[in-house]
């Protein structure tokens, strides 16, 4: 049993996150716990489509949302995750630059999703006086949004703090597991994001 | 490591093992301590209600200490006792069934079993400052509109409890799926192994919808969100939808395992394999699948309109086939056997017509028409502890006795185990057999009082003196541990000498890493198949070799304290501002802790083959 956790270039195994029996586990564990994450999220939507009329005669749906910027958004995190998977290829090929850079755009971008955001609910409360008391919908609405931007901004932390604590040292099987798992788990941010531009966005201008 | 544990320690250092440990069966043992402690709680709790209703117009408490003793006695039992005695033996006994070191993530089995152990205590807590009142279902608008804190205590200790079954539920899937030892397919799993697995698959889709309703019902309380205020558009039936979303599930998480339990102790104590194994694998699933589909027969008479009504009547109905599919397949493997009657094998035969008996009244239940005249009775009292106490905690005990010798080393009193058992027993059914009678009467749950001469009198007596037999059977088994901890009969590896699975074949109670090396598993009941070839042991799947093992740690222990500080703030920010450093003190001492935690390399240690052969298996 070895107790090194170094990658052997010349030996490089197929994937160096699940590599390990660690790995393996952490692989699994994040899956499993994602199937917990999509009920979170239903009950949200669920919560959200039962009270998204119920806007106590304040704005409706129709008259808050703009498809453009929630478009800029949308278009920045779908590419974030296209850029991590750029990432995980390179940790596959064991090159550590390579996988930081892109890693480091997937935060830029994430970034960029936040700051549209914080916009966007800045814009309602203050132009429109849409707050989380102002209606049920109102509580609804940032209740479901504000639990996804939650999200973006744990999984910044984690790539963020995985960056900087392995800058110096490089990849190994101990941390390719934990670059892997944020990478899943910020696919499926951009998942819930997608359902959101759908179910709130899309059909709230509709309707 | 494993030269220290075999050596004489000091008072600060055993304790300082058992508050660091990531050892799955030192963490089994302190989720049955601390569920004990609850269950305890609990029960002191039942026997102040009935001691309130024991005659009419009763007022040894007031109507108000009523409402916070009902919804503690319910909250407390389901999530802080029966759940995480059921978490302790699964924690315990599952690894050692499917030949695993360890489970999948020590450190999060820790920090689960430290959540709910401080959830509890938070919960608990409120008892000095006004308790939560509004029912263990917790319904909006009434539990919008009590006032103090005590909603919010019930809000902030379940979220932190729900947490930590949710990472015991995650951490039991994985286990299960990659760490079983080699031979060890799905289909020869044991039954316990089994429903532990599909448990911790509810828990993983059932209690984030708790955790959704608590936010939100958080938001309401203490941050002015509207989603239960009817004024500005809120509904409060959304919380009725995720609580039994989560909640109806939660009672197939609270009766699965137990059917896991007594699909051992029967074939163990009948000297038969299983009788429909395959059958009994697939009912589980389906109880689980259906368990998701009738959240709604809670509702019945909130209005859905017929059509809800009957499709919620008929999949409820549908669930006892397979519930019906288990007992006969019970029932048929003790048909024949050489059967051996002691304390174990006591509670669960005793299981079986008490179990049936609530089966029937649920799918009495389960009639939507009829559900008109039970719903909020008395009758759904008597139900909902037929199968809660028939299923639950019978079948709790059944495993302690059973496993006790394995997790202790020492077997509980038989004959002080019989004594709880009859006098637990009867008084079960005194208690909750004739409240179906009162709800049929009439009376109403939830009530603090009763009148007079309405023929509501000698029934409610009965009950309150059945309440007082149970008591006396805890009682006398909480003294058969202390007997039995002091000077107990010591148990050999195979404590009833007709074990079948692989936790029998390792020494009582295991070594830290439970085997020196892994079995190599050849069929359904591995042990009883070596034993009928005449092998003394296992034949191991690999050679003697170092083993690795993972470190004990003090995080999660101080990530739970950050959390319950923040709770605490979260509680009381809503009078007082100040008490939001309390808040950001407590979140950041937990963020800190998953820092260090995650900044920190953990490799682990290892065993080294010299030491495994000087301390053995």
């Amino acid at each position: 049993m070895s107790h090194d956790h170094s990658i052997d270039p010349k030996n490089m195994p197929k994937d160096p996150s699940k590599a390990t029996t660690e790995g393996k586990h952490k692989f699994m564990g994040l899956w499993i716990f994602l199937g917990g994450e999509t009920v979170l999220f239903a009950c949200l939507f669920g919560t959200y489509l039962a009270l998204k009329n119920s806007n106590a005669s304040g704005p409706t749906t129709q008259d808050l949302y703009g498809l453009g910027l929630v478009f800029l958004m949308t278009i920045l995190l779908l590419t974030s995750s296209l850029t991590s998977v750029y990432a995980i290829y390179h940790m596959k090929n064991n090159d550590f630059k390579k996988m930081q850079l892109w890693m480091g755009i997937t935060a830029l971008l994430g970034i960029g999703f936040l700051a549209c955001e914080i916009y966007e609910f800045a814009h309602y409360i203050h132009d429109y006086g849409f707050t989380f008391r102002s209606s049920a919908f109102g509580s609804a609405f940032y209740a479901l949004v504000g639990f996804h931007g939650g999200h973006v901004v744990f999984g910044l932390s984690w790539i963020i703090t995985l960056m900087v604590r392995n800058a110096k040292r490089g990849l190994d099987l101990y941390n390719a597991p934990k670059f892997n798992t944020f990478a899943l788990y910020w696919h499926f941010i951009d998942v819930v994001w997608v359902f959101i531009f759908t179910v709130v966005y899309l059909m709230g201008m509709v309707s | 490591m494993g030269m220290t544990s075999a050596q004489k320690r000091g008072f600060g250092a055993t304790l300082w093992d058992w508050l660091t440990t990531v050892d799955h069966k030192k963490i089994g043992i302190l989720y049955l301590a601390g569920g004990g402690f609850f269950f305890l709680l609990g029960g002191l709790e039942a026997v102040i209600i009935r001691i309130q209703l024991i005659s009419p117009e009763n007022n040894f408490i007031s109507a108000g200490l009523y409402n916070e003793m009902i919804t503690m006695h319910g909250t407390t039992m389901i999530f802080l006792a029966a759940m995480p005695i059921l978490l302790g033996l699964m924690n315990f006994i599952m690894p050692l069934q499917i030949g695993a070191r360890d489970v999948a993530f020590p450190f999060l089995n820790s920090l689960g079993f430290w959540l709910f152990l401080f959830g509890g205590v938070l919960l608990n807590l409120s008892w000095f400052t006004g308790a939560p009142d509004a029912g263990w279902t917790n319904y909006a608008p009434l539990s919008i509109q009590s006032p103090g804190h005590g909603v919010d205590f019930y809000i902030m200790g379940l979220q932190l409890s729900g947490a930590g079954t949710l990472m015991g539920g995650i951490n039991f899937i994985v286990t299960i799926v990659l760490m079983r030892a080699p031979g060890m397919t799905y289909m020869r799993m044991p039954l316990f192994t089994w429903t532990t697995f599909v448990a911790s698959i509810l828990i993983l889709f059932a209690f984030p919808a708790l955790t959704v309703g608590l936010f939100l019902m958080m938001f309401d309380r203490m941050f002015g969100s509207a989603f239960f205020d009817a004024a500005l558009g809120g509904n409060a039936v959304i919380w009725q939808h995720l609580f039994w979303i989560f909640g109806h599930p939660e009672v197939y998480i609270l009766i699965l395992p137990v059917f896991g339990v007594f699909s051992e102790v029967f074939p163990t104590f009948a000297k038969k394999r299983l009788f429909g194994y395959t059958a009994m694998v697939f009912a589980t699933f389906l109880i689980a699948f259906l368990g998701f589909m009738v959240w709604a027969h809670h509702m019945f008479t909130v209005g859905l309109g017929p059509v809800a009504n009957s499709i919620f009547a008929v999949a409820t109905m549908a669930i006892a086939v397979p519930t019906g599919i288990k007992i006969f397949n019970w029932l048929f493997t003790l048909w024949g056997g050489s059967i051996k009657i002691n304390s174990a094998m006591l509670w669960s035969l005793a299981f079986i017509p008490s179990f049936t008996i609530g089966g029937m009244t649920g799918v009495m239940l389960a009639s939507a028409v009829a559900d008109y005249q039970y719903h909020d009775s008395y009758f759904v009292i008597g139900h909902f502890h037929y199968v809660i106490v028939g299923g639950t905690v019978f079948g709790i005990l059944a495993g302690l006795h059973y496993w006790w010798p394995k997790m202790f080393g020492k077997y509980l009193h038989e004959g002080l185990g019989q004594i709880s058992f009859w006098t637990f027993f009867v008084g079960f059914h005194l208690t909750f057999f004739i409240q179906h009678f009162l709800g049929l009467m009439g009376m109403p749950r939830r009530y603090w009082v009763f009148l007079e001469n309405q023929g509501l009198d000698t029934g409610n007596l009965i009950s309150s003196i059945g309440a007082f037999f149970m008591s006396f059977g805890v009682i006398v088994f909480l003294i058969n541990i202390i007997y039995t901890t002091i000077k107990g009969k010591k148990a050999p590896r195979d404590a009833w000498g007709s074990g079948r699975t692989l936790e029998w074949t390792i020494s009582s109670p295991p070594v830290h890493y439970n085997y020196k090396q892994l079995p190599l598993v050849r069929g359904l009941d591995p042990l009883w198949i070596e034993k009928m070839e005449g092998n003394k042991k296992m034949t191991p799947a690999e050679p003697v070799d170092e083993i690795h093992m993972p470190n004990g740690s003090i995080l999660p222990l101080i990530m739970t304290i950050g959390f319950t500080i923040a709770s605490y703030g979260f509680i009381y920010q809503t009078g007082n501002k100040y008490w939001l450093i309390a808040v950001y003190a407590g979140m950041a001492i937990a963020l800190i802790s998953m820092l260090t935690r995650s900044l920190k390399d953990d490799h682990g240690h290892h065993i080294s083959k010299e030491e495994l052969e000087r301390v053995g298996d």
